[in-house]
């Protein structure tokens, strides 16, 4: 059955954007991301055009990051405080990052820069997180305790100043570092339409030293505001959100995330971990290939925006 | 309806550039309003015509050939040429077509260059080929690439789109004097007012000429989706996002296992 994407301009058939939704939703579930690193590459490959996508995916991790929070929050695992001041930085990044994405579509460099964050960044995180879990699995198999928090060991970020103590998380921390990294993961998700959960989780593991009892639920937290707010501000400023796109996706979207859930607890946290990174570290080298290959075609076309 | 296609067809007379000739062309479409909607694949439009002689008495010359241009609704185009800088694959040169049609269909009964001589092509702007397409270049335009090569590349990525198509048995003699063609609307058509300009050849000139318009639209669901984005972008935005959250919330009212 095919459907007429309005914003998109071209059908596309309704069981396959709805399976999309549902495969990436399962995945999502499972690790507790957004999923958008997948999606948008999806959807470009889809033909939908990367500004398109990018506006478009926003929406679909906003409805996945609200039913992921909103079953966090029954469970009171999220850091209102937290998740609060992690917002006021995310906001402003945002703002950075809608206003970076027009600018790089209007010279003509927004493929290119998508390109090339996904590279870099997919790549560092997916390789991180591979040699981290595997690490700790065979530090598991040799029988040794695996931890992640570990009390003593303060780096600099301890030392800086405005120290604010976040009870549920039971950290005492400054608000610096909290700020930046709100504020980076608000600016990469608007320019590259990726949620950042996958970034931000580490972030608060390793930086923070979030417990991760709180630190799914806080960054669904953050994850679903930053994620409205840039389908918001993406709609306004480039008018590119496909609302009957979202739809479909979010419908797929929340459907498998709840199944995905379910798979996920039935597996331990560093094989999880383990898959994700490969996962995250395959869509990286996808990209790569692709900025370095020849091109099938050295031209391409886009219509230029009237002004309006 | 016969005395309104007459009307057309003296308007035909008039713009024809050989006055001279005595005949006159009548046309007409199978649908003069196209319609986009949520179910829209890609659509065909039947051009019909007939050639009248004054007189009545058919055919008096030899034959006829007839050549249909369709012309989709005028926007500005980058063409970007991608160039490996650092082992990476970056738009490193860009040309403008301004005013390019988004859409164009060039139908002939036979090959255009049987039909007439290049420079009646040329003068006619008649064929792919032939198609004034005025570039402008942002950079210095002299010392990269020759606009011959974007020229190419833009006609032939349009074609690959389906959104340029030269089909030169694309018009059909039914008898003598009507014709018939069929002009694809590919799913990827963009909306606006479509020009088809018809014209008839005989012996290797053009003696009559004739324009008529189409219009592609969206309508309905995906109309009012369109313009409440083009024209209400934060409203738009912020129903969206609120179906996000209804689509979360509702989906974890309905999973909900405690």
């Amino acid at each position: 059955m095919q459907i007429y994407l309005p914003i998109a301009d071209l059908p596309v058939n309704v069981f396959l954007i709805l399976g999309m939704g549902l495969a990436v939703g399962f995945i999502s579930g499972m690790f507790g991301i957004g999923g958008g690193f997948l999606m948008t590459p999806l959807l470009i490959f889809l033909g939908v055009s990367p500004a398109v996508a990018v506006a478009t995916v926003s929406s679909h991790i906003a409805a996945s990051s609200c039913s992921g929070a909103i079953s966090y929050w029954r469970r009171r695992t999220i850091d209102l405080p937290l998740a609060g001041l992690l917002l006021t930085g995310g906001i402003g990044g945002t703002f950075t990052g809608v206003w970076l994405f027009t600018l790089l579509r209007s010279i003509g460099q927004l493929d290119i820069t998508i390109g090339l964050s996904y590279v870099l960044l997919l790549g560092v995180v997916g390789g991180l997180m591979v040699t981290e879990s595997v690490r700790a699995i065979i530090r598991g198999r040799q029988g040794k305790p695996v931890e992640l928090r570990r009390p003593g060991s303060h780096t600099w970020i301890h030392g800086l100043p405005l120290k604010l103590r976040f009870k549920r998380s039971r950290i005492y921390v400054s608000a610096i570092p909290v700020l930046g990294i709100g504020y980076i993961i608000g600016f990469v998700g608007a320019v590259m339409g990726i949620g950042g959960g996958f970034l931000l989780v580490p972030m608060l593991i390793y930086i923070l030293r979030v417990p991760t009892v709180t630190v799914i639920g806080t960054s669904m937290v953050l994850t679903l505001v930053t994620m409205a707010s840039a389908t918001v501000m993406h709609a306004t400023t480039n008018h590119l959100v496909d609302a009957v796109l979202a739809l479909f996706l979010m419908v797929g979207g929340v459907i498998g995330a709840q199944f995905g859930a379910r798979a996920g607890h039935r597996i331990s946290g560093e094989r999880l971990r383990l898959l994700l990174g490969l996962l995250v570290l395959a869509v990286g080298i996808r990209f790569g290939l692709d900025l370095t290959l020849p091109p099938e075609n050295l031209f391409m076309l886009r219509p230029l925006e009237s002004s309006q | 309806m016969i005395r309104s296609l007459a009307a057309i067809s003296v308007i035909g007379c008039i713009a024809a550039t050989t006055p001279a000739a005595a005949e006159r062309l009548v046309t007409s479409l199978s649908e003069h309003r196209v319609m986009v909607t949520s179910s829209f694949n890609g659509s065909e439009v039947v051009l019909f015509g007939g050639i009248e002689r004054e007189g009545g008495n058919l055919p008096g010359r030899g034959n006829y050939d007839i050549a249909v241009t369709v012309v989709g609704p005028r926007q500005d185009i980058v063409t970007f040429r991608r160039e490996r800088v650092l082992g990476i694959w970056v738009n490193y040169e860009s040309r403008i077509f301004e005013n390019a049609p988004s859409y164009l269909a060039v139908l002939s009964n036979r090959p255009l260059e049987a039909i007439t001589g290049d420079e009646t092509l040329r003068r006619l702007q008649l064929g792919l080929d032939n198609i004034a397409l005025p570039q402008r270049s942002d950079s210095d335009p002299a010392n990269g690439t020759p606009s011959g090569v974007f020229r190419q590349a833009f006609l032939k990525l349009n074609d690959e789109r389906g959104l340029y198509r030269q089909e030169p048995n694309g018009v059909t003699f039914l008898t003598p004097a009507l014709f018939q063609a069929s002009i694809a609307l590919p799913a990827n058509v963009p909306t606006g007012t479509y020009e088809i300009d018809v014209k008839l050849f005989a012996d290797a000139a053009m003696i009559a000429r004739t324009t008529s318009a189409l219009e592609i639209y969206k309508a309905g669901f995906e109309q009012f989706v369109t313009s409440s984005a083009q024209n209400h972008g934060t409203l738009y935005g912020l129903a969206t996002s609120l179906m996000a959250l209804l689509t979360g919330w509702f989906a974890s009212v309905v999973f909900r296992r405690d």
